[in-house]
């Protein structure tokens, strides 16, 4: 509000020493905030600026040329039927560790926020937390030499009972590296954010909306379904969203784990048939000619269309149903 | 439909702290019942035992008993959840839940029973509890626009249509006209009139004209001091106790020459 009560002989000076001050307070903390809303796009523009021009000589390229140049670019390829399996098993590894990990995230960030005990809701809260600071090489250390080994026989008996649904068809390969191993570490991997964010969302469902539910006659899963699901909603899906970029991005954990392949293929209990682009690109770095170089930035540049693409999808999903968010 | 409350001996608790103490008086049923008196003084708290949403507070427990229809509430083999469907309560402020339309929001406690009922069923509820809750004009044609877009007393009475659509025989209300501006507190006012034809009405509320223009008994509630339990002073009809009250502290909390 700007309205001021009439100038009186007292309240002017009082008025005086205040009003340059907030002024100056306003300006000063408009500017920060302005400059970091502009700093983040300048940083975004100049990475998609960086991609576009290291990337430009391979797109522009023949892919017979690139192929003279780079052991591992196939001979009869173009760029895009180079790229197109690599976004496949991209999506493919982030759409699997998703499947998995936002109904468990959901789950136990409900645990947290509305079934367990205080003290007990506080340590588990502290342990998924925990689980988001283990850095992603030593979840690819556990999942090549621990984890492989242990879902080997359920990968196996998927594939003899299950089989017949194509995702599952076999043989299932021995050691398990594989798309769905490295997608469970993906899916433990996203896990804790997606609960972070849930934990945090669930936990702000308006009082006032639990009791309107709970006097209704309902049991405390009714509630949780007429009051806190709903209230939830969009913010559930930007914790799925922020774990969908990191499982996106993901490079360690794949590398080590993943047998890869160049396949448009959903045998996820099969070696070789998939292969993620970070994955590729840490594999493939350290002895490209400079061609190779410029084709796997351009596989970064297709990853980095794919990550807004799908934010951009998810913000289109939340916005949908606006009226009835309950920001009003 | 409506049902008689008789609360015997009730004390409440949370936690080591004593609520309110050794409360015993009878609902009627069609009536409206008000409680008064001061914050603090346990009439909300003591409203809520009557059907168990206190409960939802760790730690609180009550001794004694709140019988309907002389059943005890508070029986072993009595589930809370059961007791809500039977008692509805509509709160202090609206609480029409923001992600679910109109329509949606007066089906709500509907759906966790009837799951399977039939379209036409629904809208003859949904117009029948509107129409109850003196609603169904103004939102007849915007159904399924969401709920957190009336006004708010007009989010009120939505509420209201809510907790009749599921049929309850006794209504409590936790001061349901103070977020509201005069003119829907009226409305509200002349709903609570026609309810009381077919429901047990309690109400709480801190405006003591409103205790008076709607209520047939009154209920005066007291705290001696902070930390002590609130108690019930005195209790009869409303006529009664705005003219000529027994006790020296309902006059004059009545009155006003008291906080």
């Amino acid at each position: 509000m700007t309205s001021t009560a009439p100038p009186t002989a007292r309240a002017t000076p009082a008025r005086r020493r205040r009003t340059p001050r907030d002024r100056g307070m306003n300006r000063a903390f408009r500017l920060v905030s302005t400059g970091s809303g502009a700093l983040i796009l300048a940083v975004l523009a100049a990475v998609a600026i960086f991609l576009v021009a290291r990337a430009w000589p391979a797109l522009t390229t023949p892919g017979a040329e690139i192929a003279q140049d780079v052991g591992w670019f196939p001979a009869d390829a173009s760029f895009l039927s180079f790229v197109g399996p690599l976004v496949f098993g991209t999506l493919l590894a982030a759409v699997l560790a998703l499947v998995m990990a936002v109904p468990l995230s959901i789950g136990i960030a409900l645990f947290i926020s509305h079934y367990a005990p205080r003290r007990l809701a506080t340590a588990l809260g502290y342990a998924v937390d925990l689980l988001a600071a283990i850095p992603s090489v030593v979840y690819g250390l556990w999942g090549a030499m621990t984890l492989v080994g242990f879902v080997g026989p359920i990968w196996e008996w998927l594939a003899s009972f299950l089989g017949w649904i194509p995702l599952f068809e076999g043989p299932a390969a021995t050691p398990a590296r594989v798309m769905l191993t490295a997608a469970v570490v993906l899916a433990v991997m996203i896990l804790p954010i997606i609960t972070a964010v849930c934990r945090e969302v669930f936990l702000q469902t308006p009082k006032l909306h639990e009791e309107a539910a709970l006097a209704l006659g309902a049991t405390r899963w009714e509630m949780i379904r007429t009051a806190v699901l709903p209230f939830a909603r969009s913010g559930i899906v930007s914790g799925a969203m922020l774990g969908l970029g990191r499982a996106l991005g993901e490079t360690m954990a794949v590398l080590m784990i993943l047998s890869p392949g160049f396949l448009y293929s959903f045998a996820i209990l099969q070696a070789g048939q998939q292969q993620t682009i970070a994955a590729n690109i840490a594999a493939q770095y350290a002895d490209a000619a400079p061609i190779g170089v410029s084709t796997l930035i351009a596989t970064g540049l297709a990853l980095f269309v794919i990550t807004m693409a799908v934010n951009m999808a998810a913000r289109a999903i939340v916005a949908r149903r606006k009226d009835f968010s309950g920001a009003n | 439909m409506a049902q008689r409350i008789d609360v015997k001996d009730l004390d409440i608790y949370y936690g080591d702290f004593h609520a309110v103490a050794d409360v015993s008086m009878t609902i009627d049923p069609r009536s409206v019942t008000a409680f008064i008196g001061p914050s603090g003084c346990g009439k909300s708290t003591f409203l809520r035992t009557l059907n168990r949403m206190h409960e939802v507070i760790p730690g609180a427990r009550v001794e004694g008993t709140v019988a309907m229809e002389g059943v005890d509430l508070y029986g072993d083999d009595i589930d809370p959840v059961a007791v809500r469907r039977q008692v509805g309560m509509v709160f202090q402020r609206p609480n029409p839940f923001p992600t679910m339309s109109i329509q949606e929001n007066v089906l709500a406690g509907v759906k966790l029973v009837n799951k399977r009922i039939s379209k036409a069923d629904a809208a003859d509820l949904v117009e029948q509890s509107l129409v109850g809750a003196n609603l169904w004009n103004e939102v007849k044609d915007r159904l399924d626009k969401p709920g957190a877009g009336l006004s708010g007393g007009q989010q009120q009475r939505l509420c209201i249509a809510r907790a009749i659509a599921v049929k309850p025989d006794v209504l409590l209300m936790d001061e349901p006209c103070s977020a509201l501006d005069p003119i829907s507190t009226l409305a509200i006012e002349d709903l609570i009139a026609e309810l009381k034809q077919s429901y047990t009405i309690v109400i709480v509320t801190h405006n003591m004209q409103q205790a008076a223009r709607v209520s047939d008994r009154t209920a005066f509630f007291n705290i001696a001091g902070t930390g002590k339990p609130g108690r019930l002073i005195e209790m009869g009809d409303t006529g009664t106790m705005f003219s000529s009250p027994t006790e020296k502290a309902t006059e004059d909390y009545i009155s006003g020459r008291f906080g």
